[in-house]
């Protein structure tokens, strides 16, 4: 029997604001095996961020947790400080979104990737960890000289193949990635994944990776959650979201990315009008009712539960009171 | 296969060490080089202005030096000749270059010595009383902005911020004359405990122990005064100096990497607010170089800013350039200090 690398049950995280509090993650539920890797999708605003941000517990001051967020068996949420600081990049680390501003632009970028080594394992000196840092940056396809090099001369490829370097400086079980390569040009994007994907896989590392890019998600991940207004509306083997989503707000996401040489794709309309509810006055029944083309009257009163749906039931769960009608009419 | 793998590993990552290490070291050599060129330039510049800037002054050194005596039109012609004020003004301006040349900067009008000597007598109270307080003051200041933007909000903040506000309206001879009159004289209750003035008690050995304790106590009260004066600044910008870098995104990851508080804003929050702040001190250096002029004068203390002023009412002009060129030497080379720490601080500028 393994123990799941992480596994989040029932996260609520609200913002206390001068204008009210807001709900953005409600009841939350995740697991991550060793060596899996899972995806969350979503818009902005969808609380998939924030998810990430509670792993280790990054989340700001004026956020209240609830729930349980279990990193190798421990729950993150209630632990003690000192022992959160431990935890802290050494069992799960995390690549952040914007490289760019995630580095220190005045220390050199080996002192960054050495410092979370020496801080974790005192035993480690200074030229071990030197080599380690070469090593790392060679993994990541950078030369191990660039160790002396400063943010501001790198590209925003290689800055965030540094963060990837770092990430895994620890020997982590858990990276969690908040989408990596959002700020990268499509080219660069796909190198990066690639790195980064390589890189989990060999080392037997679990990931959560996190993006707006689901056909990404679908062809990087082995599952994927998809969010919106800070729940999960479906969940399922990763290939099989993308191809044959089972809510409208996946199928609209899947849309969104279309497919090279498929012409359907190419003039069906892509994408989705309106905009995430205002998570403070979020829509009676189904959040997405009032931008879903498959409403029906009882959308606007039920709040659909997560529940296994579709042909593959036993691996596909789904929040839609039509999940199981809307097959094959979504696309 | 994905689209990532006909692409490959990114060409062109590195170029050639070598090449590469050699021209990193040149670029800091033309980065030094750069600077001294600018800083000597400005030393030049000094050095015209510094001429002419005291001859604008409407009183006739002559008819000072002469006042309350009787004096016939002979003595007056041959005292300005002594001077050296009959001379044409360019004549006078290259008697002037030769003298700083030479780094004796003539002969004092008043003291009738060389003013090179006087400057030297005369500078090491002013370095004693502007060095110490420039360094309690940036001490001070930049540990309690620190503190304040860190525990933003709080009750730390609060009291430093309102205080620092309130000291930062102060002009600093007008807190020397309030601390004088407290502390030095004695107000009602209290009585006054620090000298009211000079820089050593007469009859006391400046060489010994005793002297040198002699001398520190002289210079408390001065040097609480500008040390207060300018903390106060530098406490406002280190503040909102490093709230500005608290957003930033490389706090978190620092924060992530499980670093202590402490930490993250010793290693890496604090050397990011650190540049603006260094700037403001290099020509903070200047004002405070000024207000040793005024403090001085309130606690009469014979440095370099009390020589000024009395130097100020005769006009002895070989004076006044002797200790402006010392005054502006100094925040030139505060400047240059300044920006090489800048670049060492931050490698973005040393391009």
């Amino acid at each position: 029997m393994t123990e799941p690398l992480l596994d989040i049950r029932d996260l609520h995280v609200t913002y206390r604001t001068l204008g009210g509090s807001v709900p953005a993650v409600r009841g939350v539920s995740l697991s991550i095996q060793p060596g899996e890797s899972v995806g969350v999708a979503g818009e902005s605003g969808c609380g998939k961020s924030t998810v990430a941000s509670t792993i280790l517990r990054l989340q700001p001051r004026t956020a209240k947790v609830e729930g349980e967020v279990h990193v190798l068996g421990k729950d993150v949420v209630r632990m003690r400080w000192g022992r959160l600081r431990v935890l802290r990049w050494a069992e799960a680390s995390m690549i952040f979104q914007g490289a760019l501003h995630s580095l220190n632009p005045v220390q050199r970028i080996g002192d960054q990737i050495a410092e979370p080594m020496r801080l974790h394992d005192a035993t480690v000196g200074k030229v071990a960890a030197a080599r380690r840092v070469g090593e790392l940056l060679e993994q990541v396809g950078l030369s191990a000289a660039r160790a002396r090099s400063y943010p501001h001369q790198l590209s925003g490829g290689q800055k965030q193949r540094v963060m990837i370097a770092m990430a895994l400086a620890c020997n982590p079980s858990l990276v969690v990635a908040d989408e990596p390569t959002t700020a990268l040009d499509v080219m660069v994007q796909a190198q990066v994944l690639d790195v980064m994907t390589g890189l989990v896989r060999e080392l037997g590392i679990g990931l959560l990776l996190i993006s707006h890019d689901l056909s990404v998600l679908s062809s990087t991940c082995d599952r994927v959650a998809v969010m919106y207004a800070g729940r999960v509306v479906e969940s399922a083997n990763a290939g099989r979201i993308f191809d044959d989503p089972q809510h409208p707000y996946s199928a609209a996401l899947a849309a969104a990315f279309p497919r090279v040489g498929d012409p359907k794709s190419r003039y069906s309309p892509a994408g989705l009008a309106g905009d995430p509810p205002d998570p403070q006055r979020l829509p009676t029944g189904c959040t997405f009712h009032p931008r879903c083309h498959w409403a029906i009257e009882d959308c606007s009163r039920i709040d659909p539960r997560l529940e296994p749906a579709g042909t593959d039931r036993t691996d596909r769960m789904v929040a839609c009171i039509r999940a199981g009608e809307t097959v094959g009419e979504a696309t | 296969m994905t689209a990532a793998a006909e692409v490959g590993v990114e060409p062109l990552p590195d170029v050639p060490q070598q090449r590469a290490r050699s021209s990193r070291r040149s670029t800091g050599l033309w980065f030094l080089v750069r600077k001294l060129f600018g800083a000597a330039t400005s030393l030049l510049f000094m050095l015209v202005v510094n001429f002419f800037l005291f001859r604008v002054i409407p009183s006739d050194p002559v008819r000072t030096l002469a006042r309350g005596r009787a004096t016939t039109p002979k003595q007056v012609a041959a005292l300005t000749k002594t001077l050296g004020l009959d001379q044409p003004l360019p004549v006078q301006f290259l008697t002037y270059l030769k003298n700083t040349a030479t780094g004796q900067f003539g002969v004092s009008f008043q003291y009738r010595q060389s003013v090179g000597s006087l400057l030297i007598d005369r500078l090491w109270p002013t370095l004693a009383l502007v060095g110490t307080s420039t360094i309690l003051s940036i001490l001070i200041g930049l540990w309690m902005g620190t503190l304040a933007a860190w525990y933003r909000g709080q009750m730390f903040d609060t009291i430093s911020t309102t205080g620092t506000i309130v000291l930062y309206s102060m002009p600093e001879w007008w807190l020397g004359l309030i601390l004088f009159f407290l502390f030095a004289v004695g107000f009602g209750p209290i009585p006054g405990v620090f000298p009211i003035g000079g820089l050593i008690d007469p009859g006391v050995n400046g060489s010994s122990v005793h002297g040198v304790l002699n001398m520190a106590w002289h210079l408390t009260l001065p040097v609480v005064t500008l040390t207060i004066a300018y903390l106060a600044e530098y406490a406002l910008i280190m503040r909102s100096a490093l709230l500005d870098e608290m957003g930033e995104d490389y706090l978190v990851t620092a924060r992530a990497k499980g670093l202590r508080d402490v930490l993250v804003r010793r290693r890496h929050a604090t050397r990011n607010a650190l540049l603006p702040v260094v700037t403001l001190v290099a020509l903070n250096l200047g004002f405070i170089v000024s207000g040793a002029i005024t403090i001085e004068t309130v606690f009469s203390i014979p440095g370099l800013g009390l020589l000024t002023t009395d130097a100020l009412k005769i006009p002895d002009y070989p004076v006044l350039q002797g200790a402006f060129l010392v005054f502006s030497a100094s925040v030139i080379v505060a400047n240059l200090i300044a920006q090489l720490l800048y670049g060492w601080l931050d490698p973005r500028v040393r391009l």
